[in-house]
């Protein structure tokens, strides 16, 4: 489509052709050492030691975290009644959304044959992958008694009970895991061309075994290609209503409740975009260094970063959107219970806070209007990062005020969080940081093959 | 504080001089241990206070942590693993007569306090007694118990209590004192009892006045003197002035009509309020618009719970209240007014007057017992006028048996200590040393007394300086009798062997007597059977037991006339000096600080400020304002030499220039519970400015104190939450209660609603009754095993107590009104917390119960979230003490002790239910209206709790939810909740423009 | 290049997925059989007792009424157990040296209790009430078995929540007459399904199956 736009003279003038998806000058062997080199190259980049061990270190914390929450109970948080939810969930719905990109980006433009994702499809999958891990974790330990909480799953109990299955919790269970296991198999599938060419590149043995096991023996026939593609996009076709369905039904969680603030139609498409902006925020903050780091710069190319500002761009103006729609809700519903819950939250004590959501989610993002700031790497970089800050307020807005005032202004309370809230937080966010970069030294964080076919002369899809 | 600290100090170390004069070796390390320990007690119970405020704070150690770990870990595997342990079944050998093996019973008895009795019928299973409850034939409670009363169960078992006699910080054995204490009087016998002293509370047991008698006969120098912080030796001293005579005067509120109170919180406050509390509720009931109302007029000088009932309330400072009776007293034509007063109430007061005039012989003035006896005259002459007595007021000889003015008591006492002439002092109950006038430096002195012996349930700083301390039974594990407000005489019956090695006042009387040891059965019994006249003693013996007071032993009538001169001649004794003037008032939970170790009571959010574990200093915004403070910064109260800090609370509607102090709080040597809670305040209070100090220096320290409310917000919201109106509005437009608010319309509702074939339970709460007085929920929190979760944990948030009083204001918050609203589960009929439990822990019964399923609950709390009531709460930690022994013979073995993250609530006491249904069905009969009560409904004085049948259209529940007054809250939810409320009305005299 | 692999590591690959689906059905299909074992639920478990006591000889043997030991279960929610002064109501008479029963006199002696272990132990949580379920016509044996064939008590029921809500779905397959409680001859007539039918009305058995029947 390229061609059409360039040859079309009225946009000669205006109109600068995007970037080319990948750098020219490449044949399959660059491509193939360029990637596979990151990971077989023996030599251990000393900075990603130090990244490693910073990670684990909140990791570690994670962990620390965790006993001593099973020890001694919730309690070690800052809820209480009437805020008895706080962090926990704050994390889970913060996590889930970021691994909505990794889903989107493979099985969605895959299906809209958007070429420019297949360099970056593999690690937004594998972040995906990760994200959820870190999601799932939320709401097991948030419960009063997590060594039960395999009580949410029905199975043939000893108490002839089931689950109540009219509760979002229940929902829950089955939206996170169904997501988690097509992302895990939709990746592992993706790499399986890729873990063979490690196996026949890498040069010690182990590696070559390990690769091997893994790769299940294929060996590019053409045969294994067509099943190959056909289960790939069977695969697409699964996961992509999942990346509507699981943040809608996460979103129901709140609205299907009675408390202000909660209780609103519009959460499902919002949480959605809401997902899908901190998704690619999310990748884009990892991106941008790594290529910079180990100079990707021909395989993820500025055309790359543009279109993920773009997307950006637009789901930020949805989610601005949802802002508004709830604001004319509180007004329009007349209702004083919503109404009060809106002022609340511009005006009572934790006003600070949501401003800070309106600036970073929806002021700052504008500038990626301009496309100098969209060139810009730095800037785009802080950007992303501004953006999940963004998303993170949102869902603490959301939690936290709509609970803190809801019916009986006896009741009302103030939700401070304490050391462990925060420990639980950043812990997770080193798991993250741990995976992802294990994950980079030991596979190919872009996938090989289908760069390949991104090669010039090649046939495209 | 300091200065107190200070004198403690010094006081130390003459003490180890003294052990090291006369004690051996090994004894004298154990004095000097013992002395160091005073200080480091303090942290070391900490760590074994059951709910331990902060015991999971503390830092776990690696190893501990691994350790703990493993069992955690261990502990969730072991739920999922299925074998039960072993257990145990120990049959008796030969069971009690009357037990039935899991079947409670109830036995009367009483509960003295402050001498007078307090009726109750107390629940006890296999022997243990665990909840108490009113005895609803017994005058003086007519079934209520008040949230001390209901208390005072946990203090039977609070694991501090002093195990055995103890002397020189050594336990001994009630024999090896016997001995010790019979040379000593031996030679008081040689010398008439000169030098020997007794020292009590306020007595009205008519045994022990008995055996007081004997002791003074066979010791005629020697003298008895009595001491409470909280007495009203006004009424006494008004008494002897109106009437040549100590009268006990006392008001049936049934009758009257119209009632000004002079600063009398008559509906909380004293021997009789829960009687009082009763008949004047009974009298706020509007069933429908027909029936009348009382009307009560209020001068109050701090907020009390009686003011907040009040039609018309005027706030002053304490000082003025006297000039205020002298208006009215004037205004009723006795006497002419005294000094004009600082804001001029000549209008009002007229139109109160013309009121009480008007409804002459069904109206009242009841003076306030911290008030001057002058007020307390002026109110006598008053109520003459008013043809009260006979009527609303009634006149009987002395109910305490040595009626006299404690002051002038304790200051004798202390005199003659001073001056060496007390060689043997015997101190039964109380604490002089913390609770004493500031000036009379009881602690200081004390030790120039030779033998100091002193009866206590558990040590506390006035046992800490005698070398004999004696424990002292429960009520609940003694025999002995008290009178009632009115002089019935209440047997105090115990259910239980005492749990140590204690001994009652009886007890010891008898061994100063060198009586042969004898059980207090014995002795109490005897006194009666030589009282007894009539035929048969057996069965009025067992007939007294059996009701738990003595049949017409209430003390008669009598007609006396007021000396009105001698009222008229008094001068003003009050002058209400400039500068900010404090009051001292007992704490409403912790009373005069004998219940500070009382966990439920120090947990207790106080009736009007919602404060729990500390007390305050009460004061107006203005005051604050004025100050420059705000609630807990700490202050510096100075007056003389004697100071004190206390935290700043602001209390609405409290008078500008004039401080509240709640003493009882800051005891430094007392159990687990009560450490580190409150501030002492008794130094600032002297023997010459007992109930008010004028010109008192106030300074703001800088520091600050935390303090933890469970209520942060006063203001509904313009939301409908108490609908209230006048009863005027109301009779003229009866539907007025149901416009306030918005109904759920129900043919937008989705779902059918449930069918119910047999009971289906409802509760109705009368707002108008409700006096927010806190009973219920002690009485909820004992019946249902509720943990107490310690200070930091309600700083948090995170308090567990099923029912809460909530408390809003309206209007100015120099004047504000006060409304009393008890929250529990609502039990809604289209509960927002069923539908979004993952495992259906919270489920519909069938009989439109919401029940709340513990084991099954894995604590998602999202019921919680979706509550709009916020009634239920969540064990965030391990709350239940699982650990000390003696509480758990307190649990209801009915309730389930919950365990750490589960979440409960209100359960509309469904073990009641349950039981009043199979005992129904095993004698083939419905439950009967009333049959059920639950345990707030049972102890509320106010009946404002309704609970029954709503599907039987004559259940006392059912007709009041057909009351134009009835309405539920947040109904537009359409949540259709179970309990609904009664709206408030007030009665404002219509001659006045209401405020 | 060399061979990687083996050709047998297809083969094994294949096996590998066959044996991981029998591994995890096989998994969750032992936890589940543990979990109704009697091993797990202790049915059929003899516990050592203080005194072997036989109800078997004192009930089949004697002809001793249920009642006579367990006086409270008509009128309280625990059966009760037998003070020792009712042991030794005929054991100061009969087999009055006989050293199996020396725990007992030591106990009347002594007025230290005896120690029984419990066989039918319910969780704390959950409150059985045995006075109403002998009103409505719930048997001894119903629940205890044929207690009179039982040397020792054992267990013949999970008592777990399954097992209870068995009969409280549908009482009318377990009621019996009233004047069948105690017997343990009674045997479920060929109509019981009818019989139990007329009982529950006539008995007016609610059949309660809301969470506060048992937890509270």
């Amino acid at each position: 489509m390229e061609s059409r736009a360039i040859n079309s003279s009225r946009y000669k003038k205006t109109y600068q052709p995007p970037p080319p998806v990948l750098a020219p000058g490449h044949n399959y062997a660059t491509v193939g050492d360029k990637i596979s080199d990151i990971v077989l190259s023996s030599k251990i980049n000393p900075a990603w030691v130090l990244g490693l061990a910073i990670a684990s270190a909140f990791a570690l914390l994670l962990l620390i975290t965790i006993s001593y929450l099973l020890l001694k109970g919730v309690g070690i948080w800052g809820i209480n009644i009437p805020i008895s939810w706080g962090f926990a969930i704050v994390n889970f719905v913060w996590w889930i959304g970021i691994g909505h990109a990794g889903t989107l980006i493979s099985a969605i433009l895959l299906l809209f044959h958007q070429q420019w994702r297949t360099s970056i499809n593999r690690f937004a999958e594998a972040m995906t992958l990760f994200a959820v891990i870190c999601a799932g974790l939320f709401p097991l330990l948030h419960t009063g008694r997590p060594w039960l909480a395999y009580w949410l799953l029905p199975y043939p109990n000893s108490m002839d009970m089931w689950p109540q299955f009219r509760s979002p919790l229940v929902w829950d269970v089955f939206a996170v895991s169904t997501y988690l296991t097509v992302s895990l198999i939709f990746w592992y599938v993706g790499l399986i061309p890729d873990l063979a060419t490690m196996r026949d590149r890498a040069k010690n043995r182990l590696a070559k075994i390990t690769y091997g096991v893994m790769s299940m023996g294929w060996r590019g026939s053409a045969v294994h290609w067509y099943r190959y593609e056909t289960a790939y996009l069977l695969l697409a076709g699964l996961a992509t209503p999942l990346v509507v369905s699981v943040h809608t039904v996460v979103s129901f969680d709140f609205a299907v409740s009675v408390i202000p603030g909660w209780h609103t139609t519009i959460f499902p498409p919002y949480f959605v975009a809401g997902a899908i902006y901190s998704g690619f925020a999310m990748v884009l903050t990892l991106v941008i260094p790594i290529r910079a780091f180990y100079g990707l710069h021909d395989l993820i190319t500025e055309r790359h970063m543009h279109n993920m500002a773009k997307v950006m761009l637009a789901t930020g103006l949805i989610v601005a959107y949802g802002y508004a729609m709830e604001v004319f809700f509180a007004w329009y519903s007349a209702n004083p219970y919503e109404g009060f819950m809106m002022i609340n939250r511009q005006f009572g004590p934790y006003a600070f806070f949501y401003w800070m959501l309106i600036l970073c989610n929806i002021l700052i993002p504008q500038l990626l209007w301009s496309s100098r700031i969209r060139r810009n790497m730095l800037l785009l970089f802080v950007i992303s990062i501004i953006i999940n800050l963004g998303m993170w307020l949102e869902r603490f807005i959301i939690v936290i005020t709509s609970l803190h005032r809801d019916y009986l202004p006896s009741s009302w309370d103030m939700f401070y969080p304490t050391f462990w809230d925060w420990a639980t937080f950043f812990g997770t966010i080193g798991l993250f940081m741990t995976l992802m970069l294990i994950f980079i030294r030991v596979l190919p964080m872009i996938s090989i093959f289908e760069v390949k076919t991104l090669i010039p002369g090649k046939r495209q899809h | 504080m300091k200065n107190h600290n200070g004198s403690t100090k010094t006081m130390d170390l003459k003490r180890i001089r003294e052990r090291l004069a006369n004690k051996k070796g090994p004894d004298y390390w154990r004095s000097l241990e013992e002395v160091a320990e005073t200080e480091e007690f303090l942290d070391y119970v900490k760590h074994e206070f059951p709910a331990g405020a902060d015991t999971w704070a503390d830092p776990v150690g690696r190893r501990r942590f691994l350790q703990i770990m493993g069992a955690s870990i261990a502990f969730g595997g072991m739920t999922a693993c299925v074998r039960q342990p072993e257990e145990r079944v120990v049959p008796y050998v030969q069971a009690p007569e009357e037990t039935i093996p899991g079947k409670p019973l109830f036995f009367a008895t009483a509960m003295p306090l402050s001498g007078y009795a307090q009726g109750l019928l107390v629940e006890s299973h296999e022997g243990r007694p665990t909840k108490i409850e009113g005895n609803p034939k017994h005058p003086a409670s007519l079934g209520a118990v008040s949230a001390i009363g209901q208390a005072s169960v946990l203090n039977l078992y609070d694991p501090d209590r002093l195990p055995a006699v103890k002397n020189a910080s050594r336990l001994r054995s009630w024999a090896a004192f016997r001995a010790e204490l019979s040379s000593a009087i031996d030679q008081h016998r040689a010398n008439q009892g000169r030098g020997l002293r007794f020292l009590s509370g306020t007595v009205t047991s008519p045994t022990l006045a008995a055996q007081i008698d004997a002791v003074l006969a066979r010791f005629p120098e020697a003298r008895w003197h009595q001491f409470e912080p909280v007495h009203s030796d006004s009424a006494y001293q008004a008494a002897q002035l109106a009437f040549g005579e100590p009268v006990n005067c006392y008001y049936d509120l049934s009758q009257a009509d119209v009632i000004f109170s002079l600063d009398a919180d008559f509906l909380f406050h004293g021997p009789a309020a829960l009687r009082y509390t009763k008949d004047f509720s009974a009298r706020r009931r509007i069933e429908n618009t027909g029936n009348a109302m009382n009307r009560l007029y209020m001068v109050e000088s701090s907020p009390t719970v009686t003011g907040t009932m009040a039609d018309h309330r005027e706030v002053l400072r304490a000082s003025e209240v006297e000039s205020i009776a002298r208006q009215l007293a004037a205004e009723l034509g006795i006497g002419t007014s005294g000094a004009s007063l600082s804001n001029g109430n000549g209008g009002w007061l007229a139109e109160a007057a013309r009121d009480l005039q008007a409804n002459a012989g069904r109206a009242m003035v009841i003076p306030g017992d911290f008030q001057s006896p002058l007020v307390h005259l002026l109110a006598h002459a008053m109520n003459q006028v008013l043809q009260a007595p006979g009527n609303t007021v009634f006149y009987t000889d002395a109910v305490e048996a040595r009626p006299e003015s404690h002051l002038e008591s304790l200051q004798s006492l202390v005199e003659d200590i001073q001056n060496g002439q007390v060689q043997t002092l015997v101190i039964l109950g109380g604490n002089p040393v913390f609770d004493a006038p500031a000036d009379f430096q009881f602690d200081r002195i004390l030790d120039r007394v030779d033998l100091r012996v002193h009866l206590t349930p558990q040590e506390n700083e006035t046992s800490f300086l005698c070398q004999w301390v004696i424990p002292e039974s429960h009520f609940l594990e003694s025999w002995s009798d008290a009178r009632a407000y009115d002089g019935t005489v209440s047997i105090v019956q115990p259910l239980i062997e005492p749990l140590y090695a204690s001994r009652s006042a009886h007890q010891l009387l008898a061994a100063v007597l060198g009586q042969s040891d004898q059980s207090d059965y014995a002795i109490v019994r005897n006194h009666w059977e030589q009282e007894f006249s009539g035929a048969d003693f057996d069965s009025f013996w067992r007939r007294s037991l059996h009701d738990g007071f003595l049949e017409g032993s209430a003390l008669p009538h009598r007609n006396l006339a007021v000396n009105v001169q001698a009222v008229v001649g008094q001068s003003a004794s009050q002058t209400s000096g400039g500068g900010i003037e404090v009051m001292f008032r007992p704490d409403p939970s912790i009373y005069d600080g004998r219940f500070a170790n009382n966990g439920w009571l120090q947990e207790l959010p106080k009736v009007l400020t919602k404060l729990a574990w500390d007390n305050a200093a009460l004061l107006a915004p203005a005051t604050a304002e004025e100050l420059g403070v705000r609630n807990g910064d700490i202050l510096e109260l100075k007056q003389g030499e004697s100071s004190i800090e206390v935290a700043t609370w602001v209390q609405p509607g409290h008078p500008v220039g004039s401080i509240t102090l709640h003493f009882g709080y800051g005891r430094r040597i007392v159990g687990r519970v009560g450490q580190n809670t409150g501030f002492n305040v008794y130094p600032l209070r002297s023997s010459s400015q007992f109930w008010i100090a004028n010109n008192v220096e106030v300074r703001k320290t800088g520091s600050r104190h935390p303090l933890a409310s469970t209520q942060h917000h006063y203001s509904m919201e313009g939301r409908h939450l108490v609908r209230h109106a006048s009863l005027e509005e109301f009779q003229t437009n009866p539907d007025l209660i149901h416009q306030m608010g918005h109904e759920f319309p129900d043919e937008l509702d989705l779902y059918p609603d449930f069918e119910y074939s047999g009971y289906a339970w409802g509760m109705a709460v009368d707002l108008n009754a409700c006096i927010g007085c806190n009973a219920c929920i002690v009485a909820c929190q004992a019946e249902n095993n509720i943990p107490v979760v310690g200070k930091d944990q309600v700083i948090v948030g995170r308090e567990m107590h099923w029912i809460r009083v909530d408390r809003y204001y309206s209007g100015s918050p120099d004047h504000p009104q006060v409304f009393h609203q008890p929250v529990m589960c609502q039990h809604c009929e289209k509960a927002p917390c069923e539908p979004v439990c993952p495992v259906a822990a919270t489920v519909h019964s069938s009989e439109g119960l919401n029940d709340m399923v513990y084991n099954r609950c894995v604590g998602t709390r999202y019921c919680s979230n979706n509550c709009p009531y916020k009634v239920r709460r969540f064990n965030y930690f391990l709350y239940s003490d699982w650990n000390t022994e003696s509480l758990k013979l307190q649990r209801n073995p009915d309730v389930t002790v919950r365990s750490r993250g589960v979440m409960e609530k209100c359960t509309y006491c469904v073990q009641r239910i349950n039981g009043a249904r199979i005992q129904s069905k095993l004698e083939d009969r419905k439950i009967r209206d009333g049959e059920i009560k639950t345990a707030c409904q049972q102890t509320c004085p106010a009946d404002a709790i309704v609970f029954g049948n709503i599907n039987d259209p004559d259940s006392r529940v059912s007709q009041l939810k057909r009351s134009q007054r009835n309405y539920g809250i947040l109904t537009e939810l359409n949540t259709k909740p179970r309990t609904t409320y009664l709206a408030r009305l007030s009665n404002p005299n219509p001659a006045f423009a209401t405020e | 290049m060399a061979q990687l692999f083996h050709r047998s590591a297809n083969a094994l690959a294949k096996v590998s997925i066959v044996v991981a689906v029998f591994l995890i059905g096989g998994l969750s299909w032992a936890s589940y059989a543990l979990y109704h074992s009697n091993y797990a639920n202790r049915v059929d478990e003899v516990r050592e007792q203080p005194v072997p006591f036989s109800h078997k000889h004192h009930v089949s043997g004697l002809g001793i009424d249920c009642r006579y030991c367990h006086n409270s279960v008509e009128r309280s929610p625990s059966a009760g157990f037998p003070e020792t002064h009712t042991c030794m109501t005929c054991h100061s008479r009969v087999w009055t040296d006989a050293p199996i029963l020396e725990p007992v006199r030591e106990s009347y002696r002594t007025g230290e209790p005896l120690r029984w272990i419990r066989v039918h132990d319910l969780p704390d949580f959950a409150y059985f009430n045995h006075s109403i379920h002998v009103k409505k016509g719930i048997g001894c044996t119903t629940c205890h078995g044929q207690i009179d064939e039982m040397p020792l008590v054992r267990q013949v029921n999970t008592l777990y929540m399954e097992w209870c809500l068995d009969c409280h779905r549908n009482p009318a397959r377990y009621v019996r007459p009233r004047s069948e409680v105690f017997s343990t001859t009674w045997q479920p007539p060929a109509n019981q399904l009818e019989l139990g039918a007329k009982l529950v009305e006539e008995y007016d058995i609610q059949s309660l199956t809301s969470c506060s029947t048992c937890h509270r």
